[in-house]
């Protein structure tokens, strides 16, 4: 087929092309990557797919409007790299958010071929043009414009900094990340395993980003080893911009919750992906030992999958994901719930916890769960679970995760009154700007919209960072 | 990379390790602490500020040999690095002037009370210390505490010096001679600040403990620090260290804080056998 000559039938035609992907008795065994990429013929054969529709639907559908149709054009010709430069004029992260956006409600959704078959592929040509430009050792570090001498200073080093740190660094303003942990990247290397998103891509990242003249200093939690006050007064930064993330796990509130072998899916997480405690005893923090254990995440997002398949990779015999409502309404991407079913997880759907029960040692035995059915939908559309009078019973378990979702972490705004917050902490800004109650402070990212995307924390750096530079610049903006 | 300006062994297996760290120094407050990782494979471990200098740029602390991270620490000498510090964590001790206020350490309880000791003192308290240490050998900073001290006791276990008995026994004695006291602020093994906060609950002493739970990010981030106080969590990371001895739930702290045991062994042993090797 030459792509210059294709029809439309033909390219009706073209199957999905599936994602190549590691055996699933052998990945759940493994912390390698699970998707093993396009071949280039395979992400060509894809491409061909898009119709290269007048008036793409699936740009409005993407939350950074990547120019996809014509990304995958240069695909489809054979341009990988052009391709690649086409969708980092709009994603700065591309290779990481091709593996982990939530394409299926996104830009796929909103495909033109879901209508009659099934989309193109975006993600996965998105994640095939990153991946192709770095491997092939092709990623050309961005002109920076000339020095305009003002500082800011990007508070958290995940999706939300490092996109800010990125596009202010390219105008000619000297930037520093200051970072709470030792490891930079946010969610992004201490939630999101291995096994979905390699931490050797988000280093690279943060290489180029360093190369282009971004300082980044880790262990400085802001709050309490500086203040924002102190950055703009002691330090001289002209602009401060807050991306400290969603980062205080709930719990669930019920008897029991601190036994032994209860955690939060972000320590569970954290000891394994950022301590590197699937390797204990070489790395010396350990984690629970759930080998031949049963283990219950209780939950239904990507937090959730990742814990649960985190759990049955570290030798859980029987690994449950316990959620309130039915699959359909698991907020978790599509790809992640097809990959952990593949992968022998157990769903225990429409189930609800009451209560964890434990041993004289404090060891967690078990979960009263309470079976659950579907009522009339709620607020957000989705139907309300009910109880089932009667049907509690106990779930025998060795370890559970909670993974019901974060709050915002409460040391910025103890140690910064002025800036302006929500009921649930959130901070407040200007959408337009990302710019908060306080002058020269902006937000983005999970901590202004609660737990969200890795996208749309991204396109908040970006809002914020343009903003940033038009009031340090003096540039009027005219709406 | 922090550079370690000298480290010297305060008693057989505490260690008093002062490091380069600037603007913790420069922030830090009585009460709060460290997490470190001692290297790229190292834990991530919680550590009171003993002491800092600003001027100098460097933070003290005083260092336990528990398991494997602790003794680890303690082969260091001046001159070697440690990779991760960040600080100062935790929220600063409630400090003002009391009245009489009542210091006790047990152990390294005692590293981890002396700055909170310097500031009751500085408040204008009248600062009574009591610290207490299985034998004579294992007393740490007499001196500095005796600096800070309107009165300082010192009691062992087995007699071989000051008071012979325990830190609680000492403390009763004072309440039984008539001494009015304002304040407690009692730190160390868990047994004992437990039993502390038995002897001043029928006195309505105020009383405050540091706990130590086991510690991941130091960040409220984890909640694996979190505690039982008043029947509500909390995490001790950022709501604490220091909580209202007569509302903490020890008992779950006691239990919480066996969760790694069959782990802790396996490291303590693996780096025993590395030590005798070399
Ligand atoms: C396990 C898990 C899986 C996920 N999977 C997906 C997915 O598949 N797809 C998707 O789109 N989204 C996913 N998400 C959500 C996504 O990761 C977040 O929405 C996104 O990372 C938010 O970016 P951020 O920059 O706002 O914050 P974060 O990524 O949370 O980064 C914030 C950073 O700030 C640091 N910090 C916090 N407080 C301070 C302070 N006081 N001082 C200095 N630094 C501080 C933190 O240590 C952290 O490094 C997932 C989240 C989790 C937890
Ligand atoms: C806020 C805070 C401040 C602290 N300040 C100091 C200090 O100034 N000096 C000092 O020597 N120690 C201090 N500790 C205790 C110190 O963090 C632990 O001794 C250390 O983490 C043990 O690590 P390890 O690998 O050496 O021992 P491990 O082998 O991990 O543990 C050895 C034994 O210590 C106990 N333990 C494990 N984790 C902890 C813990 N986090 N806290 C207490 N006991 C624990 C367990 O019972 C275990 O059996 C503090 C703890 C906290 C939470
Ligand atoms: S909507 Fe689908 S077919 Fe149309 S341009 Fe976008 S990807 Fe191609
Ligand atoms: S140590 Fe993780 S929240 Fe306190």
């Amino acid at each position: 087929m030459c792509p210059q000559h294709i029809t439309t039938k033909e390219r009706f035609a073209i199957p999905r092309q599936g994602m190549p992907a590691q055996n699933p008795e052998v990945r759940n065994k493994n912390f390698k990557e699970v998707n093993l990429g396009y071949t280039p013929e395979l992400a060509q054969k894809e491409a061909l797919r898009c119709i290269q529709c007048k008036d793409p639907a699936c740009i409005k559908g993407c939350p950074v409007n990547i120019k996809i149709d014509q990304f995958i054009k240069y695909i489809a010709d054979g341009d990988f790299l052009g391709a690649a430069r086409k969708i980092k004029e709009d994603n700065v992260l591309p290779a990481i958010c091709g593996r982990v956006c939530p394409q299926e409600d996104q830009c796929e959704k909103a495909c033109i071929l879901t209508k009659k078959y099934t989309s193109v592929a975006i993600g996965n040509l998105e994640r095939f043009a990153a991946d192709y430009e770095r491997e092939t050792g092709n990623v050309e570090l961005p002109a920076v414009k000339a020095q305009t001498g003002k500082k800011v200073a990007v508070i958290g080093s995940g999706p939300a900094g490092l996109s800010c740190a990125n596009d202010l660094i390219q105008l000619g303003h000297s930037v520093t990340v200051f970072e709470a942990l030792h490891e930079l990247g946010g969610v992004l290397v201490y939630g999101i395993p291995e096994f979905r998103l390699p931490k050797e891509i988000v280093k690279q990242e943060i290489e180029g980003l360093k190369q282009l003249g971004v300082k980044f200093i880790t262990n400085v939690l802001a709050g309490r080893s500086v203040t924002v006050d102190e950055l703009l007064k002691e330090e001289d930064f002209d602009a401060v911009f807050i991306g400290v993330g969603a980062g205080l796990p709930w719990f669930m509130g019920i008897p029991g919750e601190n036994l032994l072998g209860v955690y939060s899916a972000n320590e569970f997480l954290t000891r394994v992906n950022l301590m590197k405690s699937y390797q204990f005893p070489n790395n010396d923090t350990p984690v629970f030992n759930c080998k031949g254990k049963s283990v219950a995440v209780f939950g239904g997002g990507n937090t959730a999958m990742d814990a649960v398949r985190t759990a049955k990779r570290l030798g859980a015999e029987h690994a449950y994901i316990v959620y309130r409502r039915s699959e359909a309404e698991m907020p978790a991407r599509l790809e992640e719930v097809h990959h952990a079913r593949e992968e022998g997880i157990e769903f225990l759907m429409l189930m609800n916890p009451l209560e964890f029960v434990g041993n004289e040692q404090q060891w967690l035995t078990g979960a009263k769960c309470l079976k659950m059915e579907l009522g009339e939908p709620d607020e957000s559309g989705r139907r309300r679970p009910v109880p089932i009078k009667d049907s509690e019973f106990i779930l025998p378990i060795d370890m559970a995760v909670i993974s019901i979702g974060n709050g915002s972490n409460p040391l910025i705004k103890q140690s910064t009154p002025d800036i302006e917050v929500s009921k649930r902490d959130t901070i407040v800004v200007d959408l337009n700007t990302m710019a908060t109650s306080k002058e020269n402070v902006y937000a983005g990212g999970d901590i202004v919209t609660g737990g969200a995307t890795v996208i749309l924390a991204m396109g908040a750096g970006r809002t914020a960072a343009k903003a940033i530079h038009e009031k340090l610049m003096g540039i009027e903006t005219h709406e | 990379m922090h550079k370690i300006v000298s480290a010297i062994f305060l008693a057989e297996n505490i260690k008093k390790i002062e490091i380069e760290a600037p603007r913790i120094a420069k922030k830090r407050k009585a009460g709060q602490f460290i997490m470190l990782r001692v290297d790229q494979t190292g834990e991530r471990i919680p550590l009171t500020i003993a002491d800092a200098d600003p001027e100098k740029g460097t933070i003290t602390i005083i260092v336990q040999g528990m398991g494997k991270s602790t003794k680890e620490l303690n082969t260091k000498a001046a001159g070697d690095t440690i990779s991760d510090i960040v600080g100062p964590l935790g929220a600063p001790s409630h400090i003002e002037n009391f009245g009489t206020a009542v210091s006790i350490g047990g152990g390294v309880g005692t590293a981890i009370a002396y700055p909170t000791a310097v500031a009751l003192k500085e408040a204008g308290n009248y600062v009574i210390t009591i610290n207490g240490a299985r034998s004579k050998d294992l007393v740490i900073l007499e001196k500095e505490m005796k600096a800070v001290s309107d009165e300082a006791y010192i009691t062992t276990d087995d007699g071989s010096y000051g008071f012979h008995g325990f830190v609680t026994q000492k403390l009763q004695e004072l309440i039984d001679s008539g001494t009015k006291i304002d304040f407690v602020l009692a730190i160390g093994p868990i047994p004992m600040m437990r039993a502390i906060a038995e002897v001043t609950r029928p006195y309505n002493i105020k009383t405050m403990v540091s706990l130590n739970p086991i510690m991941v990010d130091g960040t409220g981030m984890c909640g694996g620090c979190r505690v039982t106080v008043n029947n509500e969590t909390k995490f001790a990371c950022v709501d604490g260290p220091e909580f209202d001895a007569h509302q903490v739930d020890f008992k779950n702290l006691t239990d919480r804080n066996k969760l790694y045991l069959p782990e802790e062994k396996q490291s303590a042993e693996a780096f025993a056998h590395k030590c005798n090797l070399q």
